[in-house]
């Protein structure tokens, strides 16, 4: 027991330093003696947010990357992990292998063409050169065809039956009983395209366009000698997800275990 | 044909949109980074052949007095200590949090996991902090104890070993909560079994636990290899100099040749490196499954 306190209070201690940081005013460099206890003030804040011409902006691309991308995957990937789940049609298991072997790449292979392409369409500096490329990652179509072989095929073969059409009985009964395994593809994948940060780092150039961890990690460049804005921005972009966590804490301990995420 | 379009269209139709992404912004890109990697590529001008063909490649080890030779070493020495400690780590907490309670399992499953959902970004950020030679925490406990401040991050002999114990203190999150789950789902009967033969805690730990979760050990080994292989935000916020090339991964080298020299040739080339080094931990892994324990 005492291991575990130990061990979770070392977890937890360099986010806890950092908001205490944040929430006790510093307008220079931080005092020599650590602040373990916060001040529960919030001008650091209002420096960030009144100084900084762009956080709120950073803030709201994020939240357009990180919204678009998971309303695409939780549509599309379970549409695709539907028809490779119960569908048997030609060339299958040939896509469904192409998929799966393309999983191992590393991002980094691609980052080059990628920002060919991004280039060629004119995306560069937009986010939807951010988006676009996010909605290619294949790891949800996985997730859901494993789910939704586990699913049984009664209540789709009567619907057929009765005359549905095949849209209508993926999105009438197939989606809503896909809702646990959507529930977890849908806040890894906000997790993940918020907290982004090389290919942003690559495809934005200008500080308005930047999303919130382009931001964050510019700030220092920014604002040498006011810690205390540094501290607030970089807290202010880790608040959203600890909060989320928080609230859906069952369903994120729930995804790691269908193997939704590495962390 | 039409009958085939009646019968498979829907199928069609619903991988369609995932397949075109996937085309457009995986498949082409991996067999264009290849070509390109024998290439040397502009902008302005687009892409032409190297002689000899291997030339990227060459160049790729040989720049900068073998800066990328470096860079790899760095990362395979980053790689060992943080994967060896992730697996500990998280296999010895996820033992101690076992026989506790529901609620308190759950608890402090969620008190390590909390870190997780915070960005790579944002932990690098907050460990460049702790490790600011002037006011940051770390120097404070040497203070205390009456020890010299230490130049974490810019002394080329450290910075490295600051940035690894920066990634080995920070509890692997999904080591805890597979291995957990993982020996949820063996039977009490074993421990039972064991503990009426006369073996004690250690003993049961040692030759029932650890044996049946082998291949969620093997799949997290797996994941935190590649993880560390790929290992870039951390480095970027914590030691964007690279301090002497004492810091540089193979990521950094990727970007810094790709992005920052434009160089999107030899970039390439470093990219299927690491690809190459991926693809034999992934090899390896289905090797090491094959002989796999059921229960």
């Amino acid at each position: 027991m005492a291991v575990l306190i130990i061990t979770a209070v070392i977890a937890l201690f360099p986010m806890y330093w950092l908001f205490a940081n944040a929430f006790t005013p510093i307008s220079g460099t931080p005092p020599l003696t650590p602040i373990l206890v916060p001040a529960f003030r919030l001008d650091n804040f209002q420096r960030l947010l009144g100084g900084t011409k762009y956080y709120a902006n950073w803030m709201l691309n994020s939240l357009i990357v990180a919204l678009t991308v998971t309303a695409w995957h939780v549509v599309f990937d379970t549409m695709a992990g539907y028809a490779f789940a119960k569908r048997r049609f030609p060339g299958r298991n040939v896509l469904f292998w192409i998929l799966l072997s393309t999983l191992m790449i590393p991002i980094h292979v691609t980052l080059i063409p990628l920002y060919i392409i991004t280039r060629r369409i004119g995306l560069i500096d937009t986010l939807g050169g951010v988006i676009l490329p996010g909605t290619a990652v294949v790891f949800g179509i996985f997730l859901m065809r494993q789910y939704i072989q586990t699913l049984p095929s009664e209540l789709e073969e009567a619907a057929r039956v009765d005359g549905a059409g095949e849209f209508r009985i993926f999105w009438e009964i197939i989606l809503p009983l896909c809702k646990p395994a959507v529930a977890a593809l849908a806040i890894f994948t906000f997790v993940r395209f918020w907290n982004d940060f090389l290919w942003p780092l690559i495809v934005l150039n200008k500080a308005q366009n930047y999303t919130l961890t382009v931001g964050v990690a510019n700030l220092q460049g920014e604002f040498m000698t006011d810690w205390g804005v540094i501290f607030s921005g970089a807290a202010l972009a880790a608040l959203p997800m600890i909060v989320f966590f928080i609230a859906f804490q069952k369903y994120f301990l729930e995804g790691v275990r269908m193997g939704a995420i590495k962390g | 044909m039409r009958r085939f379009i009646r019968k498979h269209g829907w199928s069609y139709a619903f991988i369609l949109p995932s397949l075109l992404t996937f085309t457009v912004f995986v498949l082409a890109p991996v067999v264009w980074a290849f070509i390109i990697s024998f290439q040397e590529y502009s902008l302005a001008r687009g892409g032409a052949w190297v002689t000899p063909f291997y030339k990227n490649y060459v160049t790729a080890f040989t720049q900068f007095g073998g800066v990328f030779v470096s860079a790899i070493r760095n990362t395979l020495v980053y790689t060992l200590f943080t994967v060896t400690a992730n697996i500990l780590i998280g296999l010895i907490l996820a033992s101690l949090i076992q026989p506790l309670s529901n609620w308190l399992r759950t608890f402090f499953r969620a008190a390590y996991y909390l870190p997780a959902v915070t960005s790579a970004l944002i932990i690098g950020l907050t460990w460049a902090y702790i490790f600011n030679a002037q006011w940051g925490f770390a120097n404070y406990l040497l203070r205390l104890v009456g020890l010299p401040p230490v130049r974490w991050l810019s002394d080329p002999d450290i910075a490295l070993g600051s940035v690894t114990l920066s990634a080995v203190l920070t509890v692997p999150a999904t080591a805890v909560v597979l291995f957990s789950a993982a020996m949820g789902s063996i039977p009490r009967e074993y421990y039972e079994a064991a503990e009426l033969d006369g073996a004690g805690p250690i003993q049961r730990w040692w030759h029932i636990t650890v044996p049946l979760i082998k291949s969620t050990t093997l799949y997290l080994v797996v994941i935190y290899t590649i993880a560390s292989f790929e290992v870039f935000e951390r480095i970027y916020v914590m030691v964007p100099s690279g301090v002497g090339n004492s810091t540089q991964t193979i990521v950094t080298q990727i970007y810094n040749n790709g992005f920052k020299d434009l160089n999107f040739g030899v970039a390439s080339a470093q990219a299927f490196v690491l690809f190459v080094m991926i693809a034999a931990v992934a090899v390896l892994q289905f090797r090491a499954l094959r002989s796999d324990v059921e229960y």
